[in-house]
């Protein structure tokens, strides 16, 4: 894409330059991104100009700068586009290399093997989707690899299991939704990945899918162009069953929690009220609330392939962290395997262990069962 | 020719045809020369010519002249679009004694050599193909009469702020009636909320309260505060309007305004609604001191008689007996021959910004709560103090452009915010000369006179103007201050700055209360939700709904300056009708041939100016149309089943004429 080409898809003539989306970029004070400048370079040199890794592969693409720009224009999809041509020049760091070919080879970007894919699984009792179910659990590569995020996927599914959801999932068929692969720019092979699962939904007749990823669920019901199926979040279904009346507690628990709204959830989508419905049901549970919470939530900077890129400076993570105790908070709790993962790191460098626990709202809730 | 004569069917058409260069607008890519050759060609055309401005004198002349001498009786002008020069030309043929319905224009510019410009060869065989069908109807043409209809020498206005106020005073002071209706239980509108007004710094109450007092004292005024329409009849000159007057519960003329009524009421927590919720006030109340008419009016919603039949402390202390809990609304109907709608605007609902976290932090505030916060009358009697603490702030900051500028919400420019942060921050230096005060704007607009002058004096005075719009306000926890995020694109760097006071410069939007007023009036809209004139430039106090007319920002964002302004032309233009004592209306309209309607009704039902009826009889109604009414749009004409309805002036056999000679090969006109 050249820059005639940039200007025209991503509206850079419109642009009034007022510089909401720079200030409203998490990243920017600490990596330097300037995205106003960037889409300023393009239309005053009629040429896209070369920036350093670090500034270019610190946006999260938590769509902050999108959603307040008066004039409509998606400053984060221009960066993923900048991104595409670094990407197509082979200029980009080993790791997100690593982590592209891996999604290519085995079907996710950790660079481990598809048959250790329902790992996780082990000594529960979770059906195949072919053994026939309403609802597909699509766990997604982290949860499904990742040992800390691991417990997402089992308290999920001991969630459902206890609320007579009727669920199944694609075991070691399941792939890369391409979330991440579409933030990183490789766009070639997110077209591949919408493909290939697309494929296998439909050999499965899925109609409708459950996540605890969401970035699954964004890619899921806004970039996959699809109307075969209905894709919830975990925190979506979970408040529904609560309410209900089909998933109950047994147990009390006198805690002070914080919720932190992911982006991609949250900001994205608009999803705030339902996990706060779910974790304030909770007998004993006192829900906290950070100023900068729901359309303001401040990034974990999990998101836009930043989980395999690691960018120097300060972590707003940590200031999650510290002012979650700050608030008084004895749990943080999300709803995303990459906020739960950027903030676990952050309680190890901040010091708080122990002052602190993090979980995703799955992991609340099946304390409390 | 006398009235109500046609064209004698034996004598003979003699048309002239004009072609219009308009200096090279169209004359750069039609052949003109051609074109009327072409013209002078055709059956029934007895001259045809080219002229460089058919519209100017010479142009006209020219019309003139070939009618006497060719003894024209039918006028074809192929020139702009007849909504630019159709009333020129109508008044060139009455000038040379034909009967100005005689003339058919053909749009040869905006629909012909403007939109073909590089195909010129085209772009003549398009014209030729053009006159020739408006020849083909000019030949079918009847003379038409205007219809003229009697004017009562009246004026509703609606919305009594600045612009419905000075609307008032105007139309008074020439000598007509005015009925003005207000819906808040005093006149004033916003203007009477402003602390002072940019540039010059006037205080505001100081230089409306004269006119607020003057508008009840006007023998030529009927006030009617506490109102609202209820619904508008008729037409241009005859408009039935019905008013209903609501109950305040106190009685206008026993009530001395001694407000003993709401010092005695029990209930006074209420939020005001004049100091947007920053201060309270009673169930009983005026909503401030210079209020017009200064009557209290009681809050039924709040009242405890209303809410739990205790109370009625103040009819027990009002020493002039003023208090009537018997009182009900009453419906006033008021004649008018136009209307004028100032219903002003509505500020626009900062909630929907959230990153700036108005509710939340109670020291982020709108422009207007602002204003309040500086008034002397307002709740803090004019002391600048934080909200949340009561305390002086030392470091403010403006945010321009909540809700402008943004086509998330509004697209355009509200046009006042900017001169209205900038007055406020000079108000803070003057008030706190040591408070540090950052304006954050995407671009400062200081257009009108004396504005860039004020706007450079405030910039001497050392407040801080930051060009970037504000992205985020929040809080760091047991903070007290507000931390703002911004990027200063001037240096394209990314700060954060704590202030004690963030002020939204909140935009204006349209009255969400004006839409029931909008439909009884069937009043078009803008695409920006405001009221739409006439014309943006030549007809701006106008409405395409003959006598009705708009002031103020009830037809966009403006400054008082400006809406003063609009508001003398909206009086002025309004009182035409009223002077002259008559209207005339176009005679191009639906007529019904009674012997073949059948009263089936469907005209009816499709006519959205109520403008024809089926005349209520024992038997066989029938259609009838109210000539004031018809717009001529020709939806009665195409829906009759009996084919009943005519459009004078576009009957079918013209229509279908107009078709013929449209769709005829392009080479049999060579």
């Amino acid at each position: 894409m050249n820059a005639q080409e940039l200007i025209q898809k991503h509206k850079l003539l419109e642009c009034i330059h007022c510089g909401i989306c720079t200030g409203s970029c998490p990243v920017s004070r600490n990596a330097g991104l300037n995205i106003r400048k960037y889409m300023r370079e393009v239309v005053a040199h009629g040429d896209v100009t070369v920036h350093s890794q670090n500034e270019l592969w610190s946006c999260t693409t938590c769509a902050t700068c999108g959603i307040r720009c008066p004039k409509e224009i998606i400053p984060y999809e221009f960066l993923i586009d900048i991104r595409s041509l670094a990407v197509e020049k082979g200029q980009v760091a080993a790791t997100i290399r690593d982590a592209l070919e891996s999604t290519f080879k085995n079907g996710n970007p950790w660079e481990r093997i598809r048959s250790k894919r329902s790992e996780w699984t082990q000594g529960l009792e979770i059906k195949h989707i072919s053994q026939g179910a309403e609802m597909l659990y699509f766990v997604g590569c982290t949860p499904a690899y990742d040992p800390r995020a691991q417990k997402i996927a089992r308290s999920l599914a001991e969630c459902l299991g206890k609320a007579n959801v009727d669920f199944g999932i694609l075991g070691v068929e399941e792939n890369c939704c391409g979330s991440e692969i579409y933030g990183m720019g490789e766009k070639g092979l997110f077209e591949f990945l919408v493909e290939e699962n697309m494929k296998i939904f439909r050999k499965h007749h899925i109609e409708r899918i459950v996540t605890g990823c969401p970035h699954a669920f964004h890619t899921f019901k806004n970039r996959y162009d699809q109307t075969d199926f209905e894709v919830q979040h975990h925190t979506q279904l979970l408040s529904k069953v609560i309410e209900e009346g089909k998933l109950t507690f047994s147990k009390e628990l006198k805690k002070q929690v914080i919720y932190h709204d992911p982006c991609f959830l949250g900001k994205q989508n608009g999803v705030y009220d339902e996990p706060r419905k779910a974790i304030e049901s909770i007998p004993g549970v006192k829900l906290l609330e950070f100023d900068r919470t729901r359309e303001r939530s401040l990034c974990c900077e999990g998101g836009g392939g930043r989980m395999w890129i690691d960018i120097t400076g300060p972590r707003l993570a940590e200031n999650r962290v510290r002012n979650a105790t700050k608030y008084g908070a004895e749990i943080l709790v999300t709803a995303c395997p990459f906020c739960l993962s950027t903030f676990e790191d952050a309680v190890k460098t901040t010091g708080l262990e122990g002052k602190i626990q993090i979980m995703d709202l799955a992991e609340l809730l099946s304390l409390a069962l | 020719m006398q009235k109500g004569e046609k064209l004698n069917d034996s004598q003979e058409i003699r048309i002239g045809v004009f072609i219009c260069h308009c200096g090279t607008n169209i004359a750069n890519t039609i052949d003109v020369k051609k074109v009327a050759e072409y013209a002078s060609k055709l059956p029934e055309v007895t001259f045809a010519s080219d002229e460089r401005y058919v519209c100017s004198e010479p142009g006209q002349a020219l019309i003139r002249d070939s009618i006497k001498k060719h003894n024209l009786n039918k006028v074809v002008i192929a020139s702009c679009s007849p909504r630019m020069h159709e009333p020129t030309f109508r008044k060139t043929l009455e000038a040379a004694g034909l009967n100005s319905s005689l003339l058919e224009m053909v749009n040869i510019r905006e629909q012909c050599s403007w939109v073909h410009m590089h195909e010129p060869k085209k772009a003549t065989e398009k014209a030729k193909a053009l006159v020739a069908s408006a020849i083909a109807k000019a030949g079918l043409l009847e003379p038409l009469y205007p219809l003229k209809f009697k004017v009562t020498p009246s004026t509703l206005v609606v919305g009594a702020g600045i612009a419905g106020i000075q609307a008032s005073l105007d139309l008074a002071n020439k000598g007509f009636k005015v009925y003005l209706v207000e819906r808040a239980p005093s006149i004033g509108g916003h203007m009477a909320q402003l602390d002072k007004t940019f540039p010059t710094l006037d205080c505001s109450a100081c230089i409306l309260t004269p006119k607020m007092v003057d508008v009840p004292r006007h023998p030529n005024i009927n006030l009617l505060s506490y109102s609202e329409v209820k619904s508008v009849d008729g037409f241009i000159g005859n408009f039935k309007v019905v008013i209903t007057k609501k109950a305040r519960y106190i009685n206008e003329v026993k009530c001395t305004s001694c407000g003993v009524c709401a010092e005695k009421c029990p209930v006074k927590n209420i939020p005001s609604e004049f100091n947007l919720g920053l201060g309270k006030r009673a169930a009983t109340y005026v909503p401030f001191p210079q209020a017009v008419p200064p009557t209290y009016t009681i809050d039924k919603e709040n009242c405890l008689w209303f809410t739990k039949g205790v109370c009625r402390v103040c009819e027990k202390v009002c020493p002039a007996n003023a208090v009537d809990f018997s009182q009900e609304e009453q419906e006033i109907q008021v004649d008018v021959g136009t209307i004028i709608i100032a219903t002003g605007y509505d500020l626009f609902d900062v909630k929907q910004k959230p990153e700036y976290g108005y509710e939340m932090y109670k020291d982020v505030i709108s422009s207007l709560e602002f204003e309040r916060l500086l008034s002397a009358a307002g709740p803090t009697g004019g002391k600048l103090v934080r909200p949340s603490n009561g305390i002086e702030p030392r470091k403010i900051a403006f945010i321009q452009c909540v809700g402008s500028r943004d086509v998330q919400t509004n697209p355009y420019c509200s046009r006042i915010c900017c001169m209205a942060s900038i007055k406020h921050a000079h108000q803070v230096k003057e008030k706190h000369p040591d408070a540090e005060v950052s304006v954050f704007y995407i671009d400062l607009r200081a257009f009108g006179k004396g504005y860039e002058e004020f706007y450079a004096r405030v910039q001497q005075e050392g407040v801080n103007f930051v060009r970037g719009k504000a992205a985020e306000v929040y809080k760091e926890p047991n903070s007290d201050n507000l931390t703002l995020v911004f990027e200063d694109t001037l240096l394209g760097e990314v700060q954060e700055q704590e202030f004690d006071m963030v002020v939204l410069a909140a935009g204006l939007v349209p009255r969400t209360t004006a839409e029931p007023i909008q439909k009884m009036l069937k009043l078009s809209l803008s695409p920006d939700n405001f009221f739409l004139e006439a014309h943006p430039k030549l007809r701006p106090v106008e409405t395409q709904i003959a006598g009705v007319y708009l002031c103020g920002c009830a037809q966009g964002p403006k400054d008082i300056p400006d809406v003063v302004a609009q508001a003398s032309a909206a009086a002025s233009q309004a009182s035409i009708p009223l002077a002259k004592g008559e209207v005339v209306a176009e005679p191009t309209i639906a007529y019904v041939d009674q012997d073949l309607c059948c009263g089936c009704k469907v005209c009816e039902s499709v006519c959205v100016y109520d403008a024809i009826e089926v005349e209520a009889t024992d038997e066989n109604g029938k259609a009838k149309v109210n000539e004031a009414l018809c717009t001529c749009c020709g939806s009665c004409v195409a829906a009759c089943p009996a084919r009943a309805i005519t459009l004078r002036g576009f009957t079918s056999e013209q229509i279908s004429a107009q078709f013929e000679a449209l769709l005829k090969p392009a080479q049999q006109r060579d």
